[in-house]
């Protein structure tokens, strides 16, 4: 089995060959796209990148997903905390059939919600704004954060409650003075795994806004479908859209299978 | 598992995700309901029809056929991801600097935005500026995803392997590090073949994790919609035309709310019954990870 190494480095190839292409294609000029087929840029250029920062239509876009993501990630995880700690520690009535529920709501396909969402947040005032978006993320975000959460909390030993209570800690105090630094480490990756799933949808958050608070991945489905397309940009506006989830990915790296097995491994 | 303690005060702390939750999940579901047993003839004035919209809906053909080809697309995908990423992951370093240049660089498609891997490889596929296709065409294939439907069927799986297999791999690498060097040592000391190893200790240790991804990886593929949307449209024709797709069209491209709604019910139906399957394996995988459980 000498060869072993072999395997993974062959998928990482196969993994990494389309992001390396839409990359090569956002350092082209869209005459060299369409006339030359080289496997690096002949001509060197970042003007796809330039359109992007200068032009309004596009740079807003990432800033919409940029806010609508905060919120949803700050949202997710601040209810959270409590809800997560309620279900490690304690058995309430209907604790094991709400628990049930939130995760029915992670698995709920976003096309079942699509329509009855827009119908929702037009009548109540909301539609196109970020906190639409944001709310509407939190279907299945914050199950998606409890769920995380409860998962590193029950492995967090009961004794530093209790001791803690004993000491004459409130609830609140030993909640952030104690309980909280304990699992920071949860806390991050439930962050990271809120901002992630709400960054790469798009179905809800395209049916949920027209101008004011338009997704970045929305504002590129628009450029595809129209003719004449701009593919520099168009690779640009993708390859930008990687960045975030690739700079973070390295402080998350050990918990990413328990992130995506919902905090259960 | 030490008893939890007693409080029904704890439902204060659950009550605000309660509420939200619920406001973005029973409310709009109602809708649905409403609509499901209803019809209209415009100006918002509707009428019961009771359960005719179901009815139509179980006898309709097009309903049919984009369930199958959902049960299809998610049968392929299980069929080669599963066995794909276990590969992988056993062949994965243990130690040393290859662990997180593995782990970062596998991670690395699950991150992107679901439709910019539709733009990804509708780009990577294309045969005049696509390095897939273009190299597949140098090669005499004739290959075009816009035209030929098994090419179209062909791209949206290489694609959905490539978006995915990952996954799979984590969470497999992840049981296959629980599992102590003593095991492989008495292993060896037994003069275990490679298949007994696998058989006997890595297998069962991964079991869990592996029944946990293939439950998501099942549920996940089974209401995808982003991907194949953006690379083929649902085409050419219908091939490609999945249950969240064809919802989607229903629904807000001819606002056929009768038909989409009781659609909209029978979907969520099936994803109820499997994270109900889900759920039972998770609470499982609670117990037997308890010292006293046994695996």
């Amino acid at each position: 089995m000498r060869l072993k190494w072999l395997v993974p480095v062959i998928y990482i190839f196969f993994l990494l060959l389309p992001i390396y292409w839409l990359v090569n294609m956002s350092l082209k000029t869209n005459e060299e796209i369409l006339s030359v087929f080289s496997l690096w840029p002949q001509n060197l250029t970042f003007d796809n990148y330039r359109v992007i920062f200068t032009d309004k239509s596009w740079y807003s876009g990432y800033i919409n997903s940029m806010i609508y993501v905060s919120i949803n990630v700050v949202i997710s995880v601040t209810f959270a905390l409590p809800a997560a700690y309620a279900f490690s520690r304690y058995s309430f009535v209907g604790d094991k059939h709400l628990f049930f529920w939130l995760l029915t709501n992670r698995m709920a396909p976003p096309a079942v919600f699509a329509l009855p969402f827009f119908q929702l947040y037009s009548s109540i005032g909301l539609f196109d704004s970020h906190i639409a978006v944001a709310l509407a993320h939190c279907l299945f975000n914050l199950p998606l954060a409890v769920w995380i959460l409860e998962g590193f909390m029950s492995g967090i030993p009961k004794e530093i409650d209790e001791t803690a209570f004993v000491d004459g800690y409130s609830w609140p105090r030993f909640f952030v003075k104690i309980f909280i630094p304990n699992i920071a480490s949860g806390i991050g990756v439930t962050a990271f795994f809120c901002f992630m799933f709400s960054w790469v949808e798009l179905l809800l958050a395209r049916t949920l806004t027209s101008v004011n608070a338009k997704p970045i991945s929305a504002i590129m489905t628009r450029t595809v479908s129209a003719s004449g397309l701009d593919w520099g940009v168009l690779a640009a506006a993708g390859a930008l859209t990687i960045l975030p989830g690739a700079l973070v990915i390295w402080f998350v790296r050990n918990h990413i299978a328990k992130g995506f097995a919902l905090g259960r491994v | 598992m030490i008893a939890k303690q007693v409080n029904q005060k704890a439902w204060f702390m659950v009550l605000p995700v309660f509420l939200i939750v619920a406001f973005s999940a029973v409310i709009p579901l109602m809708t649905v309901v409403n609509y499901s047993v209803q019809d209209t003839f415009g100006n918002n004035v509707f009428f019961w029809v009771g359960f005719d919209w179901f009815r139509d809906l179980i006898h309709s053909e097009r309903f049919h056929q984009a369930f199958l080809r959902q049960l299809l697309f998610s049968g392929i995908i299980l069929a080669i991801e599963v066995p794909l990423g276990i590969a992988i992951a056993l062949t994965m370093p243990k130690k040393g600097w290859g662990v997180p240049l593995c782990l970062v660089n596998m991670a690395l498609p699950l991150l992107i935005p679901w439709n910019v891997v539709g733009t990804i490889w509708q780009i990577f596929g294309r045969v005049d500026i696509g390095l897939l296709g273009h190299t597949l065409a140098a090669l005499g294939i004739d290959y075009n995803y816009t035209q030929d439907p098994i090419a179209a069927w062909l791209t949206v799986i290489v694609m959905d392997i490539w978006h995915w297999t990952s996954l799979v791999v984590l969470l497999c690498y992840a049981g296959l590090c629980s599992i102590p060097d003593a095991y492989y040592q008495a292993a060896r000391i037994d003069g275990a073949s490679r298949w007994a190893i696998f058989r006997y200790i890595q297998l069962p240790k991964m079991h869990r994790v592996l029944l946990i991804a293939i439950l998501l990886r099942f549920m996940d593929s089974f209401m995808i919609y982003t991907e194949p949307f953006v690379v083929t449209g649902g085409g050419p024709g219908n091939s490609t035309t999945f249950l969240s797709i064809d919802l989607v069209k229903l629904a807000i491209g001819q606002f056929d709310l009768g038909n989409a709604a009781a659609m909209s019910l029978v979907y969520f139906l099936i994803i109820l019954l499997c994270s109900w399957i889900f759920y039972t394996v998770m609470s499982n995988v609670g117990e037997e990870s308890s010292p006293k459980g046994g695996a």
